[in-house]
C-alpha cells in the first residue's frame, strides 16, 4: 500500500445526510412545470381579452335579434375583469362556457378529437425516432463516408420541405394515383365509414388510412432527429473517453454502443420530447391535408369563427402538452445523465 | 529482450497535402520493471511516439520502423491481436484526467470493463477486483458506485491508474498523468503510481515536460526535441548534469530550492520550438541554442553513444571524444 493522503469522502456520502439528490431534482422539476402551467393559464385569460373580434356579433350572426337582446347579451359578458377571471379559473374544466359553434361544452367537443391526433403523432414520433436515431448514429460515426454523404443530403432535403407541401405530393401520388402509380391509399379520414374499429379488420383499416399522414409526419421529423443525432455523435467522437474505450481493446462497434451512443442520445432525447409537445398542436397542416378530424382540424375550425371558448381550451391543452412533454424530457434527462441530477 | 522497443520509429502526419514529420527516427527501449521518462515541450512528438505502443496513432499518420512489445511488432499485427494486447499487455493513463472517463457510466463499471473483456471474469469476481484496485490507489471501495463528475481531478486520475492496473499489464504508458492537477495532488498521484510500479514490477513510460518530476520517478530519461531524442541517460545524470543545451534549459526551468546556482537566474528558454513541418536546416535547436556554432547550421548532429549516455550535440561529441 503506497503512502497517500487520506482521500476526501466523495460527495454521495455527504448528500445522503441532507436529502436525496434525485428526489430534490424531481421535486424541483415538477414545481417548475406547475408554475409554468399557472402562468400559461393566466396568460391565456388575458390574451383572449385583448384579442380583436366581437363575441356578440359572432353569436348573433345570421339570427334575428333586436337591439335589446344584444344589450342583454352584452351585459351578461361585460362583467368586471376580476369576476371574469374567477369564473375562468373555477370552470375551465367544467361545462361552464359552451363552444359557440358546436353549442356544447368545450371539453365534450374536444374529447373525440384527441385520439386521432395522439394516434397520428404517437406512431409518427415512434417511427421518426427509431429510424432517425439509427441514421444519425450510422452516418455520424463514419463521418464523410458514402452512407453519411447520401443520408445527410437526403435528410437535409427532407428537413427543408414544408410538411403540408410534402403531404400534398404524397397524397397526389399515392392516394389519387399518378402515371403508373395507382392510388393505393385513401385520400383522407381515419376509417372507412361503417367499419367496426374494435375488430382486427377495423385496426387494419385504420392503419391503412394512417399510412400516408404518418409517413409524411415521420419523414419530416426523422430528418430533424437524424441530423441532430449525427451532430451529437460527431461531437462525442472526439472525446477522450472514447480514446480510453478504444485503448481498452473494445471493438469499434462496442465503443460506439457502450460509450458514444449513451452520451450522444441525450440531446436528441430532449428534442424528441420537446417536439412531442409541439406536434400535438403542430399536426394542424397534416390533419388538414389528410382530412383527419383531430385537434389540428378542430383548431382551424375554431379559429375561423373565432370560437373563443373552444380556442381558449385548445390553447390551454396545447400549452399543457408542451409543459408535460418538457417535464418528461427533464426527468428522463436526469435519469440518463447523472451530472444533471446531482 | 526488452519489454518495449522503439526501433527507428518515424511518424508523419499529412495535413492539407503537407507532410509533417512529428517523430523522426526514434530508437528507445524499456526493460521489464524499468521506468523511462520522456521529456520535452508540447509538440515535440512524445505523445505521438507513445500512442503507437497500442497502435492508437491517428489513421492518417504514416508510421515507419518497428514498435516491438515483447518482441512482436505492434504496427504490423492483425487488428484482432492488437485489440487483444491493448490493456492486457500494455495500458495507458491519459493526460486528460478530466475527460478520460465516460461521464454517464459508474466508475466501477468502467473499471470492470477491461476485466470482463480480457480476463473473461464474471461480474461478481470483477466487482471484487474493482474494490481491490480502488483500494490500491487509496480510494474507498464504495467509489465504484459514483459517477466521474462526483470525483475530484486527483481522484479521477487515481481511478485512471487503477484502471490501467486492472489486467495486470507488463507496461503502463502514463502520458502527463499529473499535468492538470495542483502540486499537492500531483505529489499524491505520483506517489501512488511510483509505489505501485515498484511493488508490481511494471514497466513504465512516463511522459512529462517536467524534468524534475521525471528525475525522481524514473530510471532513465530521454529528452525529445523536434521529433528526435536529443539526450538519453540515467535519470539523475541527465537532470543534474545535462549535456545537450536543450536538456540544460529544460533542467534549468525547474530550479531546486537551496541550490545557489538558481538563486539569481531563474532561467527560461527564449523562442518557440520549430514547427515540425518546417524545420531549420542543421541542428533543429540551433536558432535557440546559446552555443550554436557554424557547423550546427549545416547538418543535423547524430545521436551518439558516449558511455551510458546518448547525446545529439556537436559540442558534446567533441568534448566527449577528447576526454
Amino acid at each position: 500500500m503506497p503512502s497517500v493522503g487520506t482521500p476526501p469522502a466523495h460527495r454521495g456520502s455527504r448528500s445522503t445526510v441532507r436529502s436525496h439528490p434525485t428526489a430534490t431534482y424531481v421535486v424541483r422539476r415538477v414545481i417548475a412545470a406547475i408554475s409554468t402551467l399557472i402562468f400559461v393559464v393566466l396568460f391565456n385569460f388575458f390574451l383572449f381579452r385583448v384579442m380583436p373580434g366581437d363575441p356578440i356579433a359572432l353569436y348573433t350572426k345570421g339570427r334575428n335579434v333586436d337591439a335589446d337582446q344584444i344589450r342583454l347579451l352584452r351585459a351578461a359578458l361585460d362583467k368586471p375583469l376580476g369576476e371574469q377571471l374567477l369564473q375562468y379559473l373555477t370552470n375551465p374544466f367544467s361545462a361552464g362556457v359552451d363552444s359557440v359553434k358546436y353549442n356544447a361544452p368545450v371539453w365534450e367537443v374536444i374529447g373525440p378529437h384527441v385520439w386521432p391526433t395522439l394516434l397520428l403523432v404517437g406512431t409518427a414520433t415512434l417511427i421518426a425516432t427509431t429510424i432517425g436515431v439509427w441514421l444519425g448514429i450510422r452516418s455520424g460515426w463514419n463521418r464523410g463516408g458514402h452512407f453519411d454523404k447520401i443520408s445527410t443530403n437526403v435528410t437535409l432535403v427532407l428537413y427543408s420541405m414544408p410538411e403540408f407541401w410534402f403531404g400534398m405530393i404524397i397524397l397526389i401520388v399515392f392516394a389519387v394515383g399518378m402515371g403508373p402509380v395507382p392510388g393505393l391509399f385513401p385520400t383522407g379520414g381515419l376509417t372507412t365509414p361503417g367499419v367496426d374499429t374494435s375488430t382486427p379488420a377495423g385496426w387494419l383499416d385504420v392503419a391503412w388510412h394512417l399510412a400516408l399522414p404518418v409517413t409524411t409526419l415521420a419523414v419530416i421529423y426523422l430528418a430533424e432527429y437524424s441530423l441532430i443525432m449525427r451532430a451529437s455523435i460527431i461531437e462525442e467522437a472526439g472525446q477522450d473517453y472514447l480514446q480510453t474505450a478504444r485503448a481498452k481493446g473494445l471493438m469499434d462497434a462496442m465503443v460506439r454502443r457502450r460509450h458514444a451512443v449513451p452520451n450522444a442520445l441525450l440531446p436528441t432525447m430532449t428534442l424528441v420530447f420537446l417536439n412531442l409537445g409541439f406536434v400535438v398542436g403542430g399536426a394542424i397542416t397534416i390533419e388538414y391535408v389528410f382530412s383527419i378530424s383531430g385537434l389540428g382540424s378542430l383548431t382551424v375550425d375554431a379559429l375561423s369563427g373565432p370560437d373563443v371558448p373552444l380556442l381558449q381550451a385548445l390553447f390551454l391543452l396545447f400549452s399543457a402538452a408542451v409543459i408535460v412533454a418538457n417535464l418528461v424530457a427533464d426527468l428522463l434527462y436526469g435519469y440518463f445523465d447523472p451530472r444533471v441530477r446531482t | 529482450m526488452a519489454l518495449l522497443e522503439f526501433d527507428d520509429v518515424s511518424i508523419t502526419y499529412h495535413s492539407r497535402g503537407v507532410d509533417v514529420p512529428a517523430v523522426r527516427g526514434v530508437t528507445l527501449s524499456v526493460a521489464a520493471g524499468e521506468t523511462l521518462g520522456i521529456a520535452g515541450e508540447s509538440g515535440c512528438g512524445k505523445s505521438t511516439l507513445t500512442s503507437t505502443v497500442l497502435r492508437m496513432q491517428p489513421k492518417s499518420a504514416t508510421v515507419t520502423g518497428e514498435v516491438r512489445l515483447n518482441g512482436r511488432n505492434v504496427l504490423t499485427l492483425p487488428w484482432g491481436q492488437v485489440r487483444a494486447l491493448r490493456w492486457a499487455e500494455a495500458s495507458m493513463v491519459f493526460q486528460g484526467a478530466m475527460h478520460a472517463l465516460n461521464p454517464v457510466q459508474r466508475v466501477g463499471d468502467q473499471l470492470a470493463e477491461p476485466l470482463v473483456l480480457h480476463n473473461r471474469v464474471s461480474a461478481s469476481k470483477a466487482a471484487v477486483r474493482v474494490s481491490e484496485l480502488l483500494e490500491m490507489v487509496g480510494l474507498p471501495a464504495r467509489s465504484a458506485r459514483v459517477y466521474p463528475h462526483q470525483l475530484s481531478g486527483g481522484q479521477k486520475q487515481r481511478v485512471m491508474i487503477a484502471m490501467a492496473l486492472a489486467c495486470e499489464p507488463q507496461l503502463i504508458v502514463a502520458d502527463e498523468p499529473t499535468t492538470a492537477l495542483d502540486v499537492m495532488v500531483q505529489a499524491q498521484v505520483l506517489d501512488v503510481l511510483q509505489g505501485l510500479v515498484r511493488e508490481l514490477g511494471v514497466g513504465l513510460v512516463f511522459i512529462s515536460h517536467d524534468l524534475s518530476v521525471l528525475s525522481t520517478t524514473c530510471d532513465r530519461i530521454a529528452v525529445m526535441y523536434a521529433g528526435r531524442v536529443v539526450e538519453e541517460g540515467p535519470a539523475a545524470d541527465v537532470f543534474d548534469h545535462p549535456q545537450h543545451p536543450y536538456a540544460t534549459a529544460l533542467a534549468g526551468a525547474f530550479p531546486r530550492v537551496g541550490d545557489t546556482r538558481y538563486r539569481y537566474a531563474p532561467s527560461g528558454l527564449p523562442g518557440d520550438p520549430p514547427f515540425p513541418g518546417d524545420l531549420p536546416v542543421g541542428c533543429p535547436f540551433h536558432p535557440r541554442c546559446p552555443g550554436a556554432m557554424d557547423e550546427c547550421r549545416m547538418a543535423e548532429p547524430p545521436l551518439l553513444q558516449i558511455g551510458d549516455r546518448r547525446s545529439a550535440c556537436l559540442r558534446v561529441h567533441s568534448t566527449g571524444e577528447r576526454s
